[in-house]
């Protein structure tokens, strides 16, 4: 069972583990997450927690969404989203999680929008190589040839430039190195995608329900 | 967002320490590592003049020169790693530069002013 939580990137830094080791780590502030409403099988089909996370301003919902909002009697929450648990009753609307539910020394997945890199070459997105800047080189980023001549056509998904970056990545088995309770905060081992401040989804990898 | 760098500096404020000397570029210190052969743990001494303090917080790390056996040694350690068991200021050097590179060239260190 995977449990959900959202979180912003606060930033990164590093962290000593016990043998002394320096290791990067990167910071994320968890949003604490309100049951809006409970899905059980007998009128959903399946049992899950829609999750509310974020506050936000009323004027910027939809009337719709606010009555959502109201009939679970629930703060305006600017992202929505599932946790399916397998036995729905043992919650109840307007319960609230935050970073309690995450342990030190347990794995999660990250998952966030990488940044994005605009138009770029094939150098910054491929990784492929330059030439060398001197002794008498005229095209130094340039992306080379498109394959060969008898061929008469280009194969699909030559690699070229384009758009590259702001994409839906996952970082898998990140390991949690601290959990701040006071400030919602988590450390965690490695990096995560994105730029500071950008939403994240943290998976646990084994939450029960 | 604001403060984002002030909830790093509290999360991480676990390692700062607090008994750490104070000491500018130019000083002789030493400083004693960690280090553990097995189940036995020792220190062992590194003395040597700081040509480099860089970073702020965890991040905090100083580069410290000696000369060892005839060659130089140049080591960067972070200065808030358990690893350092404690540092000792050996002698207060007045240097103007905040990288005192030329000390390098300066072959008896522990004798200028």
């Amino acid at each position: 069972m995977a449990w959900v939580m959202l979180g912003r990137k606060v930033g990164m830094t590093q962290w000593f583990d016990g043998e002394g080791r320096a290791l990067a780590a990167t910071v994320v502030q968890v949003e604490p997450a309100v049951v809006v409403q409970i899905k059980t099988p007998e009128r959903d089909g399946y049992a899950a927690l829609q999750l509310g996370a974020g506050d936000i301003e009323e004027r910027k919902l939809t009337k719709p969404l606010l009555g959502h909002f109201k009939k679970a009697g629930v703060a305006p929450k600017r992202f929505l989203f599932e946790v399916k648990v397998p036995d729905p009753t043992k919650y109840q609307v307007g319960q609230a999680f935050g970073v309690e539910i995450f342990s030190e020394g347990e794995l999660v997945d990250v998952t966030g929008v990488s940044k994005g890199r605009g138009f770029a070459g094939t150098i910054k997105r491929w990784g492929f190589h330059t030439r060398p800047g001197s002794h008498g080189h005229k095209w130094i980023r340039r992306p080379g040839t498109a394959g060969p001549m008898g061929l008469r056509k280009v194969v699909k998904g030559k690699r070229y430039p384009g758009h590259f970056g702001a994409d839906r990545v996952t970082v898998r088995n990140l390991q949690v190195l601290k959990v701040d309770k006071e400030h919602n905060l988590l450390v965690l081992r490695g990096s995560v995608p994105g730029p500071r401040s950008g939403i994240l989804r943290i998976r646990k990898h084994d939450a029960q329900g | 967002m604001t403060g984002m760098d002030d909830l790093i500096r509290t999360v991480t404020s676990q390692f700062v320490r607090d008994d750490i000397p104070e000491f500018r570029p130019g000083d002789i210190i030493r400083l004693y590592e960690r280090i553990s052969e097995g189940a036995r743990e020792r220190l062992q001494p590194f003395e040597g003049v700081v040509l480099k303090i860089a970073g702020t917080g965890v991040n905090k790390t100083v580069t410290v020169r000696r000369v060892a056996a005839g060659v130089g040694v140049e080591r960067t350690i972070p200065l808030y790693s358990p690893k350092i068991a404690r540092i000792e200021v050996v002698k207060r050097n007045t240097v103007r530069q905040s990288r005192p590179y030329w000390l390098r060239r300066v072959t008896r260190i522990h004798k200028i002013q």
